[in-house]
């Protein structure tokens, strides 16, 4: 009896410690693949670290182990009172849509996922137009090659990552009709995000058949891919961060994805946080390509300001780049 | 009689042996500037004494019954079978083809149905490979393990070309028929109303998991065919020797061992996730090795540590959430669990049945 009560009271304590912490904090989640991924989820880490650094605020976030603990961390973050309680990758989608009605003064963010607006009028969505950022480094790739061919190496064989692909194509064949572009994919199981070795190989074959810039979007498989580039003597062209840094004079460009954004922008607006559906694509730079002091003599004038005559287009509404997960299909390459 | 008393062996060395990896992790939990006891408390908190967290402990719990019940089914032949991973995928996929395309008028008779087809696509997915140990030698474990690659290649292969609906980014099955979906905790034991096991994804399968362990423990225990795997298990010749044929024996152990694994996605397709997601098994196929070990291969041994195991997850994943533990290091935990009840059962065994013994000729 001693012990339960002990039990008890030790566990209350611990609760205690752990659970006032927070009054309408903001909590981050991460998806599967982890904090630290070099990539897309550390990016958010990145913005919410910014968030936290210049305000001097706190947020709690999680790394998850299995698929159900997804609907749980934002159950126990909402009951908990934090607020907005974000969350990162498309596989939020369903529990966020699942959650959000039960917890009405919490605001739920999903980044890469959707969940309709009218029904859960708490979540705000936010989508990237990842295909009109690989379209303007596709562009840069189509121009700069001497080989006309071109690749690109994906992470899991996934829509979004086609969907990288194909706005990637599109970019090429708009500059060099006669192009090659080889495409392929590290894997089909979420290993494939963690393979550099893979994606060493699959850019050494496509080397082999005459590529000469590779567009690697393949989380920390992608290292490889931009190293073998590197090794060989060919432009690899990096992808979500600005990973220009990583080998330069080798790195062409990298498509940047602001997912670091994104979660600053909605920390920063804390509790008055506007849901619904946001896009960030090019008109608002939640995508585009890395122009720095590492690539700035790889790229020549004509092709810059050919790509940003693209960009004001794709803008304008002039230019439409095809999405390849509205109808599965992409005009310019096949899988 | 050079043996210990029962109890001193189903209750005793496991009972130890948790004490030796808790120890163990305590120490590892200090070691990064935690309070092992705070992280024990929360654990307990956070699984076990609030409704949801009992939802999820029993959620996690089913999943690691079938698999446990499986590994230990297929053990009683001698058969190593660590591809319950893959027959759990196979299954899930089982249960997603009869709920998508069948138009089931309620969930009892869904659930009826869902049961075959996960034992069945999980029965076939161990055919292969217990057909190559029967009639080819070629080794179970090296054979089942492989194909838990092929299965997630397989399932991956069918979401992203054939059961995703168009425009949607995840590699997912469309949602089941509302028809189909399983009542969980909150509706048996709220109806459906309230906190009591809100959010929590335990649902009617565990009770299905329940009536498999006594099945298994009728099938080995009080049947003919029981006793036919357990004496191709203790003696291969032998039981040739007495007529058993252990081709049949292979195959029928397997098929039973694959079937009892891919019942788990009725719990994760059906019960919780209500549509078919590529990480369908979510591990549990390996787990189930350890709480086949650790449960001795009897069904409530299976029980038991199954729950173990769903604390252990469940209280981890407060651990992940209210400490600043790491969720490597929670995975370091729940490893020395498995080390030391499984792995290490000997270095307990032998010493305490040494005291035994010396106990014995004195008294």
């Amino acid at each position: 009896m001693t012990l339960m009560t002990k039990m008890f009271g030790a566990a209350a304590t611990g609760l205690a410690l752990t659970a006032t912490a927070a009054v309408a904090d903001p909590a981050l989640i991460y998806d599967l693949g982890g904090k630290f991924d070099k990539s897309f989820n550390e990016a958010a880490f990145v913005g919410a670290s910014r968030w936290a650094a210049e305000t001097g605020g706190e947020f709690r976030d999680i790394e998850l182990t299995s698929e159900a603990q997804r609907e749980q961390a934002l159950r126990r973050f909402a009951e908990q009172g934090f607020s907005p309680v974000i969350t990162t990758g498309f596989a939020f989608s369903t529990p966020i849509a699942n959650v959000a009605a039960d917890y009405p003064d919490t605001k739920f963010v999903t980044i890469d996922g959707y969940v309709d607006p009218e029904a859960n009028p708490n979540v705000l969505s936010i989508g990237f137009s990842e295909h009109e950022g690989s379209y303007l480094v596709g562009m840069i790739a189509g121009l700069t090659t001497e080989t006309d061919t071109v690749s690109f190496v994906g992470g899991m064989d996934i829509p979004l990552i086609r969907k990288f692909a194909c706005g990637y194509a599109q970019g090429v064949k708009a500059v060099n009709e006669g192009a090659t572009i080889i495409p392929n994919m590290v894997g089909t199981d979420p290993s494939a995000w963690a393979d550099p070795v893979k994606g060493s190989e699959l850019a050494q074959a496509q080397i082999s058949q005459g590529s000469d810039v590779v567009f690697a979007a393949a989380g920390a498989s992608g290292l490889g891919v931009l190293q073998t580039a590197a090794d060989q003597g060919i432009y690899g062209i990096g992808v979500d961060s600005n990973q220009n840094y990583l080998y330069p004079g080798s790195i062409l460009t990298s498509m940047l994805k602001r997912v670091d954004n994104a979660v600053y922008d909605a920390m920063t607006a804390g509790d008055d946080l506007e849901t619904g559906v946001q896009t960030k694509d090019l008109s608002n730079r939640g995508v585009g390509f890395a122009l720095d002091g590492y690539n700035e003599m790889l790229i020549d004038f004509d092709t810059l300001s050919e790509v940003y005559a693209a960009a004001a287009d794709i803008v304008a509404g002039e230019i439409s780049v095809h999405d390849y997960s509205t109808d599965n299909t992409c005009p310019a390459v096949e899988f | 009689m050079d043996r210990m008393p029962v109890w001193a062996d189903v209750v005793l060395i496991p009972l130890i042996s948790l004490l030796l990896a808790a120890a163990l992790s305590a120490v590892a939990i200090w070691a990064i500037g935690e309070n092992p006891w705070d992280a024990f408390a929360l654990m307990v908190d956070g699984a076990l004494m609030r409704s949801s967290g009992w939802g999820y402990t029993l959620y996690y719990a089913t999943n690691f019954i079938f698999c446990g019940l499986a590994v230990s089914v297929a053990f009683h032949a001698k058969l190593f079978n660590i591809g319950g991973e893959g027959q759990a995928v196979i299954g899930s996929l089982g249960v997603a083809l009869c709920c998508l395309y069948i138009p089931w008028p309620h969930w009892t008779i869904a659930l009826l149905g869902s049961t075959v087809f996960a034992a069945l696509f999980g029965a076939l997915w161990a055919l292969i490979p217990a057909y190559l140990q029967a009639a080819r030698g070629s080794h179970i474990v090296i054979t089942t393990i492989m194909f838990n690659f092929i299965a997630a290649a397989l399932l991956n292969y069918v979401l992203v070309n054939h059961l995703r609906p168009v425009g949607a980014m995840e590699p997912a099955s469309a949602t089941f028929p509302e028809a189909t979906h399983l009542p969980n905790f909150r509706d048996i034991f709220a109806g459906g109303e309230g906190v009591l096991f809100r959010g929590s994804p335990a649902n009617v399968t565990f009770f299905v998991a329940l009536a498999a362990c006594l099945l298994v423990w009728l099938l080995i225990w009080r049947t003919k065919l029981g006793y036919e795997i357990r004496s191709q298990g203790y003696s291969e010749s032998g039981a040739k020797y007495a007529g058993i044929s252990p081709f049949r024996i292979i195959i029928v152990a397997m098929l039973i061992s694959g079937g009892l694994a891919g019942l788990m996605g009725i719990n994760v397709t059906q019960g919780e996730a209500e549509r078919l997601i590529l990480n369908s098994a979510e591990g549990a196929g390996f787990i189930g090795i350890a709480v086949a070990l650790m449960g001795r291969n009897h069904p409530f041994g299976v029980l038991l540590a199954s729950i173990l195991f769903g604390f252990l997850y469940q209280g981890g994943a407060e651990l992940a959430m209210w400490t600043s533990i790491p969720r490597e290091l929670i995975v370091v935990i729940q490893a020395l669990v498995i080390l030391f009840t499984g792995a290490l059962d000997n270095m307990v065994r032998w010493p305490l049945e040494r005291v035994f013994m010396a106990m014995r000729q004195e008294g």
